[in-house]
């Protein structure tokens, strides 16, 4: 059946007649890696795949895999409204400006640019509170350290990332005022190789719980290898670590994408920008593992009641900058603003932030 | 049975038989793993090889992006070919495009906003000067302590990256990037900004830097004294050496012409397509241009065909992943191929088939 699909497909394209058929709402998705990456990329194409179940027949999609950002992303994404598509979801922040470019060009095609902040009036941004799930990974991190020393694997020196580190070792402090973290750059989003390669520099370093902000599972296959702890980051991953995994931050982006092809369709569709969290489900946190005790899982989960329940913000006051300086008063808390923009490591954590 | 047999001379059509010979197998072979995956494999080779032509939505706009693609390779495979007819095998022109980027970047940097024609010039020679450069570390290596220059210059590739990070994260960070990792954008202002000579063929000015280019190896290659030392030395060391040739000068000369060239075709990829320095401008061209160069026969026309050749499996393997869903990774083994069965193929040059009867 599928088969006979992509036949009669092909031969329609073949003849020049794609796209002359009935009218449908045309969904492209890029994606910075494969969609078998398990983590980042997987997740926004199963992202896709929720439209395509939602919408039926109403909807085309279409997905150009491991595109890298800059010139090619340009390219793909004009090729992509050449061929009708009615909203392309830029998937990474490296494709900003390529996205903008696009947008300046195709006026009646939406944009949809995951974790930016340039938007346009066909330009919408999108992005998850991922440091909601830091928070609550921080925890249980802080706890279950026993050489108090976490790993954190991490891509580039932007404010999403650096916001994370900031989140989970706050977190990690409150419940162990002797944790440690340990951050090695490692300038790439998807790259197995150099993840592993950072893994094991880490728990040579004496990490045994390891936190990443890259998007494949090779922290966990390592971890699992060596006997310590790791989170799943932005997919589950229990498969790849089932006696590593401590719990997950899964990225949860059908509902979002089914509103806005659902817009599309309506014609309502405006631009705007989303930021949510685990309240409306974009964040979620995987299930606990056995191997965190009862009172710690209590601890963890209470944390994500609170967030969602709108009585904890994972940065509250008192926190100081890296040089002491003051940020945040007793009691007071982040506005989204200097979230959003942050390039400075909270006090506590050792090392310099690249800058 | 059928056996190989040495031919007495080269042949020269098969010379040029075999890269047409190569591609054929590889469509057939392609269509065969196209098919295997699901997909109708004559619908695919189309779409690769001939909608980035004739297509008639995608057409116009993917005709204008295969020279985009196609100068870099063509300009960095013409200067890796001369080294390789002298047996002098850069293997990191990846590096010196990027050392040429960064060296080329910096120039346009320190000047910002500098106003003037002689701004991108400026940065092109800082840009050549700055692959050169990388170009003569295993050149120095080599011709000093005789090192393997095929590691050196490759080595070398994984401390340019590690260079652009440095570059990029530090001194050329720009001053309004949030703090990502990426200089300021080249083609924001118009000094810096690599100029569109045709827009519909996509032909920048780099795009006739690389023709030039191509045109000047030529006639260096079969017309001057240099080009005719170059060809000795690689055919046959010890007589270039009878004849007077230097080796170390022909070392020297053919690696500083390749880096050269592929600082060059960096800086144009910034001041161009890219736009910026990023971590992730270089998206391996100078890897790709040693299979062009080979493909191409290492001679100056052919490189320019086996360029645009690539740049079409690109392209065409771009709009194969949207319009049938094949995934990236078979596009990927699609062009691995062609190189495969280049080597492959390339048996029949020095030997041919021949039907013997088994003698006992």
């Amino acid at each position: 059946m599928k088969f006979t699909k992509t036949l009669a497909a092909a031969t329609a394209l073949a003849l020049g007649l794609g796209g002359a058929a009935i009218a449908q709402t045309k969904a492209g998705f890029i994606y910075v890696g494969p969609p078998t990456d398990f983590g980042w990329s997987y997740e926004h194409d199963q992202g896709r795949l929720a439209v395509e179940e939602a919408f039926g027949d109403m909807v085309e999609t279409s997905f150009v895999a491991s595109v890298p950002e800059g010139a090619d992303a340009e390219r793909v994404m004009t090729q992509m409204a050449l061929g009708g598509a009615d909203i392309i979801f830029s998937t990474s922040f490296g494709y900003m400006d390529p996205t903008l470019n696009v947008a300046a060009k195709f006026p009646n095609v939406k944009f949809e640019h995951a974790t930016g902040y340039k938007r346009a009036d066909n330009v919408s941004t999108y992005s998850a509170r991922f440091y909601e799930g830091r928070h609550v990974i921080g925890l249980i991190a802080g706890r279950m350290t026993e050489t108090n020393t976490v790993g954190y694997i991490a891509s580039f020196p932007i404010p999403e990332v650096v916001r994370g580190i900031n989140a989970a070792y706050l977190a990690a402090k409150s419940v162990n005022p002797d944790v440690q973290f340990k951050v090695v750059w490692v300038y790439t989003w998807f790259d197995p190789g150099k993840e592993a390669d950072a893994a094991n520099a880490l728990i040579e370093q004496g990490a045994d719980v390891i936190m990443q902000h890259t998007d494949s599972p090779a922290a966990m296959t390592i971890a699992e290898e060596k006997g310590i702890f790791a989170f799943g980051q932005a997919s589950d991953m229990m498969q790849f670590g089932p006696n590593a995994r401590l719990s997950s931050i899964i990225d949860n982006w059908a509902p979002y994408y089914i509103a806005r092809v659902q817009a599309v369709m309506d014609g309502t569709w405006e631009s705007m920008d989303t930021w949510d969290g685990i309240k409306p489900g974009m964040v979620g946190i995987g299930e606990f593992s056995d191997k965190i005790p009862a009172d710690v899982q209590a601890e963890a989960q209470a944390a994500v009641d609170a967030i969602v329940a709108g009585t904890l913000h994972p940065f509250t006051g008192p926190i100081n900058k890296q040089d002491g300086s003051v940020w945040l008063a007793a009691g007071e808390t982040a506005d989204d603003g200097t979230l959003a923009g942050m390039n400075f490591y909270v006090e506590g954590i050792e090392g310099e932030l690249p800058n | 049975m059928l056996r190989l047999e040495p031919r007495r001379q080269p042949s020269k059509t098969m010379r040029w038989l075999t890269p047409i010979l190569a591609v054929a197998i590889t469509m057939v072979m392609g269509g065969v793993l196209f098919a295997a995956m699901g997909q109708n494999p004559f619908a695919a080779i189309k779409i690769i090889f001939l909608d980035p032509f004739f297509h008639e939505t995608f057409g116009p706009y993917s005709r204008s992006q295969l020279l985009v693609k196609a100068g870099p390779l063509i300009l960095i495979a013409t200067g890796l070919s001369i080294g390789f007819r002298a047996g002098v095998w850069n293997i990191g022109a990846e590096g010196q495009f990027v050392m040429g980027a960064i060296a080329g970047g910096a120039v346009g940097l320190a000047l910002y906003p500098a106003d003037g024609i002689w701004v991108l010039p400026l940065m092109t020679i800082a840009g050549a000067l700055g692959g050169m450069a990388w170009a003569m570390i295993p050149a120095f290596l080599k011709i000093k302590f005789n090192t393997n220059e095929i590691l050196v210059s490759l080595m070398l590739v994984y401390v340019a990256y590690n260079f652009l990070a440095a570059m990029v994260t530090g001194p050329l960070k720009s001053p309004d990037g949030f703090g990502f990792p990426e200089s300021r954008s080249f083609t924001a202002v118009d000094s810096t900004s690599l100029p569109m000579v045709y827009e519909p063929l996509g032909m920048h000015a780099g795009v006739l830097v690389a023709i030039g280019v191509v045109i000047a190896a030529y006639v260096m290659m079969e017309r001057h004294l240099l080009g005719f030392q170059i060809r000795l030395t690689g055919e046959s060391p010890r007589a270039a050496r009878f004849a007077g040739v230097n080796p170390a000068l022909i070392v020297a000369v053919t690696l500083g012409i390749s880096g050269a060239l592929a600082g060059m075709a960096g800086l144009f990829e910034v001041t161009g397509p890219a736009g910026k320095l990023t971590t992730n401008f270089p998206v391996g061209y100078g890897f790709t241009a040693i299979i062009v160069a080979f493909l191409g026969r290492l001679n100056p026309i052919g490189i320019v065909l086996a360029g645009l050749l690539m740049a079409l499996t690109y392209i065409g393997g771009e709009l194969a992943q949207l319009s049938l869903g094949i995934p990236a990774a078979a596009i990927n083994v699609f062009q691995g191929m062609m190189l495969f069965f280049l080597l492959a193929v390339d048996v029949f040059v020095n030997y041919r088939l021949v039907w013997k009867k088994e003698v006992k």
